[in-house]
């Protein structure tokens, strides 16, 4: 009998093509989506070769990163954008690889996209360049970011040079409280092992209150994995990640769909599986989350105060942390429900998809945006967007005083023309609160949706729990 | 790519843990089509005030650092971001070696793959290589990949681990692309048989 493996053994082995002595690895893969930030070189090296693209059939290119979000009937404005955009049409034009444009309904954020056309598969190995590939794990997959030299050497040989990665497990017991959202269940798991405690590994989430997630809300906790320093997460394909696929353009249909099916049965981890690191963590400890500092590991309760530096024994984190509160223009001790935002942010390849978007109008649905506070709804993909505003959360949004944007990657990274004004603050549904992430010197709390909204509402860091008590009481 | 060879240059201190690509290179800075030019704009945002104007109190604005080619930096460094401009930057500042108690995944294999040598050591150690990369004119090291040792500037010597096939790619200036095209009848002979029992991965 062979060794209980876990998802992450059964793939990577399904996967395998050459080891050699020391270890490395080169390993097939299945998927590669292409944007036009990480991609231009990539051509660029195999055109200098005279290579083609192996598998166009097994790639997928979109823009995403710098495209604008309002009157796109214009164009791109900035030239160095609108370069970038139009060398990716014209490599895909010339090494044939199939690209959604930028006025094509399903164009969107790529990790938003793959799963929505079913380019995205439990068992298959995902690469992008771009560190939130991890977001396809959702399903069962293997995916991960990878740089340009990679993106031009998996184009070339629809395959990867790697090394075998140690398995974690994150076991969450129990349920969410109501309120309580698969954003606050990965912000807590990160403040919980850091930003560098699955370094090395792939992330396996289990348990019931993995399970009971909709995929929207898995590919939200897949991810931020990199935000704790895993190239990848992984949660087992199941019933849930079926239904979401069947049907999708781009899966398996008719007599494939049930072979498919019986191949993805086989993917979850054996029982006695061998785990490098394990965590469990309690569902109903947890409570909504919001980010004080600038790297997404600073995180605490909604209901929480700013850590004091003053009361940190280990001089070099007491440093650090008075750095950052510096940075976000913060006092020790204050709550955080005291802190003003100037702009709302709901978007991103986080928290960009339909399931997101209700959250926010839920709390946004006869309320207005408070004064003085800009707030900017940008839908993941073309069909998310129609998706909305079929359901008229559109209405909704436009009636609070929301901005609704077209789809991409916006305010995420500020690649675009929405970014923040120095010491701006900003509650933001996207996955770095990094120094600048959002434009040179603006200031990031991570949050949920449902957060966010509360926030835009009441104009200051909120429970969101508050507002659902509020309605349930009218 | 151009071979590893042994150098001997300045070492700039930059202690702080967690040092992100998005601060080794902000996103704005993405917006190129090329792999060179990016070394004015490493660190950016530490690096230059609003104006554009150096900030002083930044380590890479000081002599003799301005000509730094190995930095020490703190835990989990390049963390974030994807983007292989992180290494690029730093390579096309002048940088060739970066030593640290851990590095971020993506960024570890990007840099390598640009002839970038990263140097994981423990944490007394990368303590002592910092004290001594604040000594300003004397923060010299010797850096020899093929022997696995970095000379201090007091002529002592560190013994460093790396990879094998890391080690081999950099010292003869390997392409990663070159050298898995050898495997291909191995790639041929897996896409036939995974064709066969999954064909619905085909398009």
């Amino acid at each position: 009998m062979t060794e209980p493996r876990t998802l992450y053994d059964k793939i990577w082995d399904r996967h395998l093509i050459d080891e050699q002595d020391d270890g490395t690895s080169l390993i097939y893969v299945d998927r590669h989506l292409v944007h036009e930030v990480t991609s231009p070189q990539a051509f660029e090296g195999l055109r200098a070769a005279g290579r083609r693209v192996r598998r166009p059939d097994a790639t997928l290119a979109v823009a995403d990163h710098n495209i604008p979000t309002s009157d796109r009937a214009r164009g791109i404005a900035d030239p160095e954008s609108r370069l970038q955009v139009e060398t990716l049409i014209a490599n895909c034009a010339e090494f044939g690889v199939p690209f959604y444009a930028i006025d094509d309904p399903r164009q969107g954020i790529v990790h938003i996209i793959g799963p929505e056309q079913g380019f995205t598969q439990p068992g298959m190995t995902i690469v992008c360049g771009d560190s939130h590939t991890s977001t396809h794990g959702a399903f069962g997959a293997l995916a991960f970011g990878i740089g340009t030299s990679e993106v031009e050497h998996v184009l070339a040989t629809q395959t990867l040079i790697q090394k075998r990665a140690k398995n974690m497990r994150i076991t969450v017991e129990g349920a969410l409280a109501p309120g309580v959202t698969a954003k606050d269940l990965i912000l807590a798991m990160i403040g919980a092992i850091g930003t560098a405690g699955g370094t090395g590994h792939v992330i396996e989430y289990a348990g019931e209150a993995v399970r009971a997630l909709s995929m929207e809300g898995r590919m939200t906790v897949c991810n931020m994995s990199i935000e704790a320093g895993a190239r990848a997460g992984l949660i087992a394909p199941d019933e849930t990640t079926f239904a979401y696929l069947e049907g999708r353009p781009l899966a398996p249909a008719g007599v494939e769909w049930s072979h498919a099916l019986a191949n993805w049965r086989s993917l979850p981890s054996d029982p006695g599986a061998r785990y490098d690191t394990e965590v469990t963590l309690d569902a109903a400890a947890i409570a909504p989350q919001v980010t004080w500092g600038t790297s997404p590991e600073d995180v605490l309760p909604i209901t929480e105060r700013v850590p004091d530096p003053a009361a940190i024994a280990d001089e070099e984190r007491s440093r650090a942390v008075a750095h950052m509160l510096d940075y976000m223009g913060l006092a020790p001790g204050v709550a955080l429900t005291d802190i003003p935002v100037d702009v709302v942010f709901i978007g991103s390849c986080t928290n960009g998809r339909i399931e997101d978007l209700r959250a926010a109008a839920a709390v946004a649905r006869g309320r207005r945006v408070a004064e003085g506070v800009r707030a900017l709804v940008v839908p993941g993909s073309g069909l998310v967007k129609a998706e909305a505003e079929a359901e008229g959360l559109d209405r909704i949004f436009i009636e609070a005083g929301f901005e609704w944007r077209e789809p991409g990657c916006s305010m995420c990274l500020a690649m675009n023309a929405d970014k923040l004004r120095p010491g701006q603050r900003c509650a933001s549904t996207s996955n770095r609160n990094f120094e600048g992430r959002q434009g040179p010197g603006g200031r990031t709390h991570l949050l949920s949706p449902a957060m966010a909204a509360a926030a835009a509402v009441a104009g200051r860091l909120a429970d969101a729990r508050a507002f659902a008590a509020e309605e349930a009481a009218q | 790519m151009k071979k590893f060879e042994t150098f001997d240059g300045v070492a700039a201190p930059l202690p702080a843990a967690n040092i992100d690509t998005d601060k080794i290179i902000p996103a704005r800075f993405l917006k190129t089509i090329k792999r060179t030019g990016l070394g004015k704009s490493l660190f950016n945002d530490q690096r230059y005030d609003e104006t554009g104007a150096d900030k002083p109190d930044f380590v890479l604005n000081r002599a003799p650092y301005r000509q730094a080619e190995i930095l020490i930096v703190g835990e989990n460094f390049g963390c974030g971001s994807s983007r292989e401009h992180a290494p690029w930057a730093l390579a096309d500042f002048g940088v060739r070696c970066v030593i640290a108690t851990s590095f971020a995944d993506i960024f570890h294999n990007n840099a390598f793959k640009n002839g970038l040598l990263l140097i994981t050591l423990d944490r007394d150690t990368v303590a002592t290589l910092m004290e001594d990369a604040g000594k300003g004119a004397n923060a010299r090291f010797t850096v020899d990949l093929e022997n696995q040792e970095i000379t201090r500037p007091d002529g002592s010597v560190v013994p460093f681990d790396i990879d094998p096939f890391r080690k081999h790619c950099l010292l003869n200036g390997l392409d990663d692309i070159g050298l898995t095209l050898r495997k291909l009848p191995k790639i041929d002979a897996y896409e036939a048989c995974q064709r066969s029992r999954q064909p619905w991965l085909y398009g």
